[in-house]
């Protein structure tokens, strides 16, 4: 830990919901150009924030707030810890603990939508869970340790090494930003079978928090992602991640929705069939530990 | 070494004179008082230990003479109790009373060979042995604080089966009696006997209701559970009549390290898989749901499996670095991902602690066999863990089933609004189980980093590691799950229930405390109680020392998490936000409520939603067919890599 990596710390608590909104901004501008539309500003998913804020809240139980306020918190802690350089292991663990408390704030509302909702998320958790674990797991066996701060100085040939870890990242990353195909636990569109899954029940300054939330997390996938590149610089990896960051938002509109079942059955595979094999094929190309 | 003798005395001399007690009243009283006694002493002597090294006790030649005499004076009427019992077998059950019979051959063969090696330290203390004292003597006497009350509940409730309270009783007692002397006995025929002991409990208390259900589980138990004593009697014969090592002195048996002790070592821990119930032989411990509550609590936390993974522990060093050893990681590993994988197919609370439970104990036999000072650290760390938290949820789902009667998962729903103590005592179980920064996150996060440095051959680490991985997202999946019924709002209001009855209560809020306490202290546990045990360990060559310590600055920000649950909900009750209160969303068509809307044709309907238990997913029975036989195999693997 350096003053540098702590003052990164600080910057991602204090301007991470700004870069996730502008994340999100873009998202929403590439999205209605492949679907030929002109599209929203850029900062339009501010000014939807802004207007919850300021309307009134409806709970159906109170403790639904207590409990997004843990989702937020270890959603902070997630990338405090990635940013301070620290432990990728168990900044993975406080990400899982903050979508668990997610999942329990829609379902104390205990509406039928925010059940299934939750039930869904949970169940895409336990489907990219392991893929997680391997990208972890993958960045220790190349750099000998679970430290971001030995990862991004890690070898330029990681990448190369890590390659079918990074196609499995990617995968999983599509579950994770709620993309089609695997946007089954929060549709965008309310007027589907879910209505709005997960955040049915949540209103107001609850659904704000829902919002911000995400667009930190957001920023900690983009930094996940980018520590594969990150030995090559920040000038060229950064760029690169970002592209392949908003690939996603093309599989998302040409992708349509997977049943569950499906979902977990395929990202399990891709688990195994690249995270795994990336890991037991990892000796024979070479590693530096 | 006094307070050694009088806990693996003392449970015998309380359970008999609560046995012969007048009435219920006093039964209870004195019940209170001997697991306070108990408790103290087993206080004082984790006290005494932390931080020491371990500590060997050599008895005067005519005491342990007399004791020997004793022991197999005792061993011999044990048989012939189980025989007794095996009046009530089943004729396909014939290889029960075959196994006591070829078991007792064994052990007088040893006893009465032509020479035999001579003990030296019957008994010692280390600091791991001390932390399971105080496993014991605390979670195992509040186990039996909540009995007290529970099954007068129980007789009350269940007609037609006979009140045998007094012997009830007498069994918990002794069974305590025989885990302590299963934890500081160093004689190996000693051990052996302490550890039949538990079987015969188990058994007894299993078939407690004397149903057929239970009497036939209990047998199972019994047979799955005699399997391993027969393979610890053999590995006795070999330690006194084999061509390599003869001992009968555990402490000898570790430190003679894999090149010589390994034969015995398999054999011994086929009898530590059987008790802890792994694969193959793990039926007999969700056979054990069909006992009264406090019974599956202690067999499932604190007793009875923790003997199982306590033996294979202690032989960690042994397996360190061995085929024998990842194959014995490979069985605790196929458990742990089958069982989670099947436990999210249970509906009935008890099933899902059940299945958990063996989870779980996978999870240690995966780092015993490893046998690092790292996994060593991990699997001390969950057996304390374990055996607190799911005592807790044990007897919270024990005494929920009293209060709302039901222990299916579905029921609980909105358990936070309608027993809003009890609520929160299972959802500290349940974070304590899987989510508490210092539970088993921090073990799993320990094994991760050992695995991937095992280097028993090409893969192996990658493989022990993705097993983890796979076999920990059903595990947050079902956890989650419950904890989303139980946080649910009731969709109606609630009925008032039922108070939480004083001794169950004592016994639920000390565990809660426990628990907490557990994970907040965890640091001191760890400089108390393991790390002079695994320094011993190093110190004395048996497995390498290990730079992978947890770094301070994670512990740092693990403790920055565990803050975190702790203040969220005190801010949140000093600043609760008011915001208005609305029912959940359906579609505007709500009636009364979140609990009815107005639905085709204009009929009001009910709310009725379901949570998720992926049954098209994963199939339990061939599942469990596949798993067994694959464990099976990885058993025979594991003793022809030993042999």
């Amino acid at each position: 830990m350096s003053a540098y990596t702590w003052w990164l710390a600080i910057g991602f608590l204090v301007l991470g919901p700004l870069v996730g909104a502008l994340l999100a901004g873009i998202d929403r501008i590439l999205t209605a150009r492949m679907q030929s539309r002109k599209g929203p500003p850029l900062l339009q998913p501010v000014y939807d924030v802004l207007k919850l804020l300021e309307k009134d809240t409806l709970v159906v139980t109170h403790l639904q707030s207590l409990y997004l306020w843990g989702f937020l918190f270890f959603m902070l802690i997630s990338g405090f810890i990635l940013f301070l350089g620290s432990d990728l292991l168990l900044s993975l663990f406080a990400l899982t603990v903050s979508g668990i408390f997610l999942c329990l704030a829609a379902y104390s509302t205990n509406s039928p939508y925010s059940n299934i909702g939750s039930a869904r998320e949970l169940m895409l958790t336990m489907a990219y869970e392991p893929m997680l674990i391997m990208v972890a797991l993958g960045f220790f066996l190349v750099s000998g340790s679970f430290r971001v701060s030995d990862i991004v100085q890690g070898s330029p040939w990681q990448v190369l090494q890590l390659g079918g870890i990074l196609i499995g990242f990617l995968f999983v990353l599509t579950i994770k930003l709620r993309k089609s195909p695997f946007d089954l636990s929060a549709s965008h569109h309310g007027h589907q079978e879910l209505v709005k899954g997960i955040t049915t029940d949540l209103s107001g300054t609850d659904l704000a928090l829902v919002e911000i939330g995400h667009w930190y997390e957001n920023v900690i996938l983009l930094g996940w992602l980018y520590l594969f590149f990150a030995p090559w610089g920040l000038a060229v990896a950064l760029p690169i991640s970002i592209v392949l960051f908003f690939a996603e938002v093309l599989v998302d509109n040409t992708h349509a929705r997977l049943t569950w079942s499906s979902a977990l059955r395929v990202s399990w595979w891709v688990t195994v069939l690249f995270g795994v094999t990336n890991l037991l094929v990892l000796p024979l190309i070479g590693h530096s530990s | 070494m006094f307070p050694i003798i009088f806990l693996m005395g003392f449970p015998l001399v309380a359970g008999l004179a609560i046995a012969a007690a007048p009435d219920a009243e006093t039964r209870g009283r004195w019940v209170r008082l001997s697991v306070a006694l108990i408790a103290l002493v087993s206080v004082l002597l984790a006290l005494s230990s932390m931080g020491e090294a371990p500590r060997f006790f050599a008895l005067g030649e005519g005491t342990q003479h007399g004791f020997d005499l004793a022991i197999t004076a005792a061993s011999l009427a044990l048989a012939l109790v189980l025989l007794y019992f095996c009046r009530r077998i089943r004729p396909r059950e014939w290889y029960i009373p075959v196994l006591i019979l070829l078991q007792t051959g064994l052990m007088l063969a040893v006893e009465f060979a032509a020479e035999h090696p001579e003990v030296e330290h019957a008994l010692y203390v280390d600091s791991f042995s001390a932390l399971m004292a105080l496993i014991i003597g605390g979670v195992g006497g509040l186990i039996c604080i909540h009995a007290i009350r529970y099954m007068q509940d129980y007789q009350a409730h269940a007609e037609g089966i006979s009140d045998r309270r007094p012997a009830f009783f007498f069994m918990l007692f002794l069974f305590l009696g025989a885990m302590f002397g299963i934890v500081f006995a160093n004689h190996l025929l000693w051990l052996f006997f302490f550890w039949e002991v538990t079987t015969l409990c188990s058994f007894w208390l299993i078939s407690y209701s004397g149903t057929e259900e239970a009497v036939r589980n209990g047998f199972r138990a019994l047979g799955l559970n005699l399997v391993g004593g027969v393979a610890f009697a053999g590995a006795l014969v070999w330690l006194t009549m084999g061509p390599g090592l003869h001992t009968w002195e555990l402490d000898r048996l570790v430190d003679a390290g894999s090149t010589l002790a390994l034969i015995p070592a398999v054999l011994i821990a086929v009898a530590g898989l059987a008790k802890s119930a792994q694969l193959p032989f793990s039926s007999w411990l969700l056979g054990a749901m069909v006992a009264p509550t406090p019974i599956s609590a202690l067999l499932h936390s604190s007793t009875m499996v923790k003997a199982g993974v306590f033996l294979l522990v202690k032989l960690a060093p042994v397996f360190h670095g061995t085929f024998a050893g990842f194959s014995l990681s490979l069985i605790g590993g196929v458990t742990f991902l089958v069982t989670s994988l099947i436990a999210v197919n249970q509906r009935n609370a008890k099933l899902v602690l059940a299945y958990s439970t063996i989870a779980n104990l996978g999870l240690i036999v995966m780092c015993a066999g490893i046998g690092t000072t790292a996994t060593l650290w991990a699997a001390i760390l969950l057996i304390l863990f374990h055996a607190v938290a799911k005592a807790l949820l044990f007897l919270g789902v024990g005494t929920t089933e009293h209060l709302i009667g039901s222990r299916d998962i579905e029921d609980m729903e909105g358990l936070v609004y309608r027993h809003p103590t009890m609520a929160a005592m299972l959802l500290v179980g349940v974070l304590g189980m899987f989510l508490a920064p210092f539970g088993m996150l921090l073990s799993k996060y320990t094994c991760f980093q050992a695995f991937l440095t095992v280097d028993v051959m090409p893969g192996a680490g990658v493989l022990l590691a993705a097993i983890l991985a796979f076999g920990s997202a059903p595990t947050l999946f079902f956890w989650s799950k419950w904890m989303g019924k139980l946080v649910a709002v009731p969709r109606s209001a609630p009925s008032p229930e039922p108070k939480i009855p004083r001794d169950e209560w004592i016994a639920l809020v000390s565990l809660t405390v426990v628990t907490y306490v557990a994970c907040a202290l965890f640091p001191l546990a760890d400089l108390a109680f393991v790390q002079p045990y695994t320094q011993a360990l190093v110190d004395s060559g048996l497995i390498p020392a290990s730079a992978d310590r947890i770094p301070w600055e994670t512990i740092v920000l693990m403790s920055v998490m565990l803050a975190g649950l702790f203040t969220l909900p005190l801010a949140f009750w000093l600043r609760r936000p008011q915001y208005a209160e609305v029912s959940g969303y359906l579609s505007g068509a709500n009636v009364s409520g979140g609990a009815s809307f107005r639905g085709a044709m204009g009929l009001e309907r009910q709310v009725e939603s379901r949570s998720y238990y992926l049954q098209s997913f994963i199939h339990e029975v061939p599942l469990m067919r596949y798993a067994l036989i694959g464990s099976a195999l990885l058993v025979i693997l594991m003793l022809g890599a030993g042999l």
